[in-house]
């Protein structure tokens, strides 16, 4: 068997063609999770394509869909082969938590594919053995995955998912899971058989919430936006290969993309950034106070002085994009600092918050999210309203679910009674599940 | 109740057993009212089929240890006969179960409760339906035991399966779709692996248990037809009748050695190549051990004998991948309707079901019948809880205690296990022999026998559960100096709770079990008797009064399916909301 490639082969007939893609998670009758709406994407030959986008963008949903382990809500999928005599068809899988079966040696796991085509047993270990050896793999043949570090066993995936010849590669933020160092080692050595033409695979689809991985890797990235998860942006990546994280060219994309993922939606409710909903409605992401106070320190202090880029702050913190946005949002939706294009900046009100003493930060963060809030406004008037000054909170949780989904509801009850209780503005009971405005004290 | 592996307890497991999922609703009423009609059937269809079948003593067992070896070997062998029954029946139930939503709706609630009730009491109507069947031969007596014990091994089997089926790992399971295995492959590489050690743990459980109902069912006698297997069971029955002490101690001696040796020849290389199948992607750091094992592999002749049957095995034909697979129905509507059929089908049933027992128990019981049952079920139910809080003040100090010294629990814990599986029935003699010396009140005096074999489960659970409280808590407890009292109420009690409620339960549905035959024991022609709902229904197996078993079982059933739903279950969620170290 060979798994070089010509590529001098080209087409531009497309291998994947999503049109019109939409999914909706639970009930069908419309009352359920839209993740995916109108999202058109088309694969073609010879590039790496990258979804990017925060967790919730249906970006592994529509991963998914092209591998056909979910059947999408309403649009179509199309996966062709490649033209002429290719040996390479189909699609195949690398999962973030590896997927691997534990109770089978490298060997067996990487055959799994293989004997599910009823591929002969001769031939399928010299298939194996080959891809084995393409992917470094030699010498744990007959390994268990436990006794395996993190990258070991990701390129037992990797191996697992190259051996039955696809057409195309789908990976569900394959890096995500091990250390900074060993998904530096996969990525070069991954872009490194690639660009030799030595994978069997003619295309390439990563799904990743880190910027940097994105434009590292991909010839092209689609930028998600969140709850419905749309294509806000595609952006192509010219910059050669090896790309170097210290490059300006590179710096600048990356910096370019943070703005784009931060991007408000115009119209009055820009106020409240990226949050999904208004009002009552507004779905919260649970962002512990410590964090908070943190990203507002650290903007105060020095060589930020009250103003960073984003994707700076990223790098000095070492937080993905997806770790980060939820926190400045917050500090935006709290008016302790707004965020401008790459930028963020602290408000009069963050810089008071950073010179301030514990109690007084928690009388100003009281006041900014009563004010700011109105999810928090709401429980304490009612609770102020009520003799026994008490209120279950699946009250609440069945007022919230009028706008958003379950899970949302309860990402935003554990918000808000994080953030209260920090405030002390109202107490949670988590025994009996119940608000109320007394406190230990 | 599914038995959790308390070596390593699992606190998913524990969360899946006291979610939603499990509790009671409908359904369980619904499966309740089958069985029920299902055993009035059966005792039904026996009747009239095995008229006059005198004492059916087939080969007499005799009282010479020269045989005994041959006996013990009988009567393992059925219990093997019964788990290869069992095994059989959890594959086909729990993945029909698991994969037929219909079918998982009637089929679940079913099996838990059958694993709930004691199943003691149906082998009256068991043994009377298969000796029915094959009136004058060996067969029907055998067919009978077997079953018998295959109705105490069965369903927790078979529960702990489909518990692991519907809890595969989705990113296999997605692999498994991706790669396009088939239906066979997925249970040979997924299904299987992935259940096997929840089902081994349970399978030995199961095997310990149905000890219990060796003694009891290869000497029964129900109405007039007696069945003598030659077994343990029977030698001690016959001990028993002839007050023979010596021969007592011989089958306590066999049925120990029996014991040790499946465990450490079967069961013990067993678990530890089950270790494999974890689900963990870390190694353990204490990998079960076995010698036997180890012995088996060191040999050159072993791995000769495996290869081939390996290679038999890989041989046999495996069911194709059909060519055109049948699409499963996705129109909403439809699928909509097809649930509405079946539920009707189902609702129907169970009416049909709870008319036939009203039928059948007003033709021959009245109100006071089931009245006294009840007051009898509560004089049982009272020595239960009593002797399980007893039992619980007794063990979990001395569990802890176990418990925090490695060295010890290490040594002791093999042992509390041996002593669970041990049938103490065998032991009741010398308490009646006690009981008539002293001239006891046997009301009180027989009360401990029903948690003498069952109080080992609150043990060996709570040296699993303060053996592993972790040591940053430990230490912390050691220097802020907790006072014992703080101590016990802070660290060590909310730490062992989980694992307490997995033994006191196990515990408990025991007790039920065994105040069938605790509350009532003969030696000799003495005949001591405790009131309660065991001793009627033990009773009643002796004059052969059917529909009073019936009740009897019925009103047992309804009395430990209450003490789950009101008692155990919500202490389950509690440990599971609550007291989780991690």
């Amino acid at each position: 068997m060979t798994l070089t490639l010509d590529r001098s082969i080209q087409t531009d007939a497309p291998l994947v063609e999503v049109t019109a893609l939409k999914h909706v998670y639970g009930k069908g009758n419309g009352a359920g999770l839209t993740v995916l709406e109108d999202v058109n994407l088309t694969l073609r030959p010879n590039e790496i394509v990258g979804l990017l986008g925060r967790s919730g963008s249906g970006k592994s949903t529509l991963l998914r869909s092209i591998a056909g382990l979910i059947t999408p809500t309403g649009g179509k999928v199309k996966v062709s082969d490649m033209p002429g005599d290719d040996t390479a068809h189909g699609v195949s899988m690398v999962f973030q938590s590896f997927a691997l079966f534990p109770w089978l040696t490298v060997l067996k796991n990487v055959e799994l594919g293989l004997e599910a085509q009823g591929v002969a047993a001769e031939e399928r270990r010299k298939r194996t053995l080959a891809a084995i050896d393409l992917i470094g793999l030699d010498g744990f043949e007959n390994a268990y995955p436990k006794e395996l570090s993190g990258g070991m066993r990701q390129r037992v995936g990797l191996a697992r998912a190259l051996v039955v010849q696809p057409s195309i590669l789908l990976m569900d933020e394959p890096f995500s899971a091990l250390d900074v160092l060993t998904a530096e080692t996969l990525r070069t050595d991954l872009l490194d058989l690639w660009s030799e033409g030595r994978m069997p695979i003619r295309s390439i689809l990563l799904v990743t919430h880190n910027i940097e991985e994105a434009v590292l890797m991909c010839d092209r990235i689609l930028v998600f936006s969140s709850n419905p998860g749309r294509v806000i942006a595609e952006i192509k990546v010219d910059l050669p290969q090896p790309r170097k994280r210290l490059d300006p060219a590179f710096r600048s994309l990356v910096d370019d993309i943070y703005a784009r993922m931060t991007a408000r939606p115009t119209g009055p409710a820009a106020r409240e950034g990226n949050f999904p909903g208004t009002g009552l409605g507004m779905a919260l992401t649970h962002v512990s106070t410590n964090t908070l106070a943190g990203m507002i320190e650290s903007l105060a202090a020095p060589p930020n002085n009250g103003a960073a880029e984003l994707a700076t702050m990223a790098r000095e913190l070492q937080m993905e994009a997806d770790e980060l946005l939820p926190i400045a949002e917050t500090l935006q939706l709290m008016r302790f600092a707004e965020i401008e294009g790459r930028t963020i900046r602290l408000t009069p009100a963050g810089r008071r918050y950073d010179g301030a003493d514990i109690d007084e930060r928690k009388q100003l963060f009281a006041q900014h999210l009563l004010a700011y809030v109105p999810l928090a406004a709401h429980i304490k008037r009612v609770l102020d309203d009520r003799v026994s000054h008490q209120a279950p909170a699946t009250r609440f949780r069945d007022e919230l679910e009028d706008f958003m989904s379950e899970p949302y509801a309860e990402e935003t009850i554990d918000a808000i009674v994080s953030w209260g209780r920090y405030a002390e503005i109202f107490a949670y009971h988590e025994d009996d599940d119940r608000f109320s405005l007394d406190d230990p004290a | 109740m599914v038995f959790l592996n308390s070596d390593r307890f699992n606190p998913g497991l524990l969360a899946r057993y006291a979610r939603r999922e499990f509790a009671p609703n409908r359904y369980d009423a619904i499966a309740f009212a089958l069985i029920g009609a299902l055993a009035v059937l059966v005792v039904h269809g026996a009747q009239q089929m095995g008229q006059p079948v005198a004492a059916l003593h087939l080969s007499p067992v005799v009282l010479d240890p020269a045989r005994l070896p041959e006996y013990a070997l009988r009567s393992t062998l059925r219990m093997f006969a019964a788990i290869v029954v069992s095994l059989a029946f959890t594959f086909v139930v729990a993945t029909l179960a698991a994969k037929s939503r219909k079918a998982g709706l009637v089929i679940v609630p079913m099996l838990d409760i059958l694993q709930s009730i004691p199943i003691l009491t149906f082998l009256a109507f068991t043994t009377a339906f298969f000796i029915g069947l094959f009136p004058h031969s060996e067969l029907g007596a055998e067919c009978a035991a077997i079953f018998g014990i295959f109705t105490s091994q069965a369903w927790n089997m078979a529960f702990s399966f489909y518990q692991s089926l519907r809890t595969l790992p989705a990113d296999l399971e997605e692999v498994s779709t991706q790669f396009n295995l088939s239906p066979w492959q997925r249970f040979i590489k997924l299904e299987l692996p992935f259940a096997t050690p929840a089902l081994v743990w349970n399978t030995m459980m199961s095997m310990s248990g149905s000890w219990f109902f060796v003694v009891a069912s290869e000497a029964l006698t129900v109405g007039n037809r007696s069945v003598t297997l030659p077994g343990i069971g029977s030698w001690l029955a016959q001990a028993i009748d002839q007050g023979d002490v010596k021969s007592v101690m011989w089958a306590v001696v066999a049925m120990g050695v029996v014991i040790l040796l499946y465990d450490q020849l079967l069961f013990r290389p067993i678990v530890a190549w089950a270790d494999k199948f974890r689900f963990e992607l870390t190694a353990s750091e204490q990998e079960p051990k076995s010698w036997f094992l180890d012995l088996l592999q060191r040999t050159r002749l072993f791995p000769r004998i495996a290869r081939p049957i390996g290679g038999l095995f890989r041989a046999i034909p495996r069911p194709r991948r059909l060519r055109n697979p049948v699409r499963p129905i996705t129109n909403p509507a439809l699928i909509l309707w097809f649930d509405r059929i079946w539920l009707a089908v189902v609702f129907l049933a169970a009416a049909w079901a709870a008319v036939t027992i009203a039928l059948y128990v007003h033709h021959t019981l009245n109100l006071r019948d089931i009245m006294s049952a009840f007051g009898l079920g509560f004089l049982t139910f009272a020595r239960v809880i009593v002797l399980i809080a007893v039992a619980s003040l007794i063990w979990v100090p001395i569990g802890v205690w176990i418990g925090l010294r490695p060295a010890w629990s290490q040594r002791i814990q093999p042992v509390a296990q041996f002593l669970a599986a041990f049938p103490v029935n065998i032991l009741f003699p010398f308490v009646v022999m006690g009981i008539v010396a002293w001239r006891l009140n046997p009301d009180i005096w027989l009360s401990p026998l029903i948690v003498l074999g069952t109080q080992w489960y609150i043990l060996f659970n709570v040296v699993a559960g303060a053996s592993v409280l972790p040591t940053d808590l430990k230490e912390a407890a050691g220097i802020f100096r907790l006072r014992s009292w703080q101590r016990w109420r802070d660290l060590i009690l909310p730490g062992i709770f989980p694992y307490y409620v997995t033994g006191a339960l196990t515990a408990s549905g025991g007790s039920w079990n065994a105040s069938i035959v605790a509350e009532f024991v003969t030696w000799k022609h003495t005949q001591i008797q405790a009131a309660g709902l065991g001793s009627y229904i033990a009773q009643n197996m002796v004059a052969g009064d059917f529909p009073r078993i019936a009740l009897g079982s019925t009103v047992i059933s309804v009395f430990v399916l209450a003490m789950n739903h009101s008692l155990w279950r919500p202490m389950y969620r509690y440990a599971e909301k609550n007291l989780r170290l991690n």
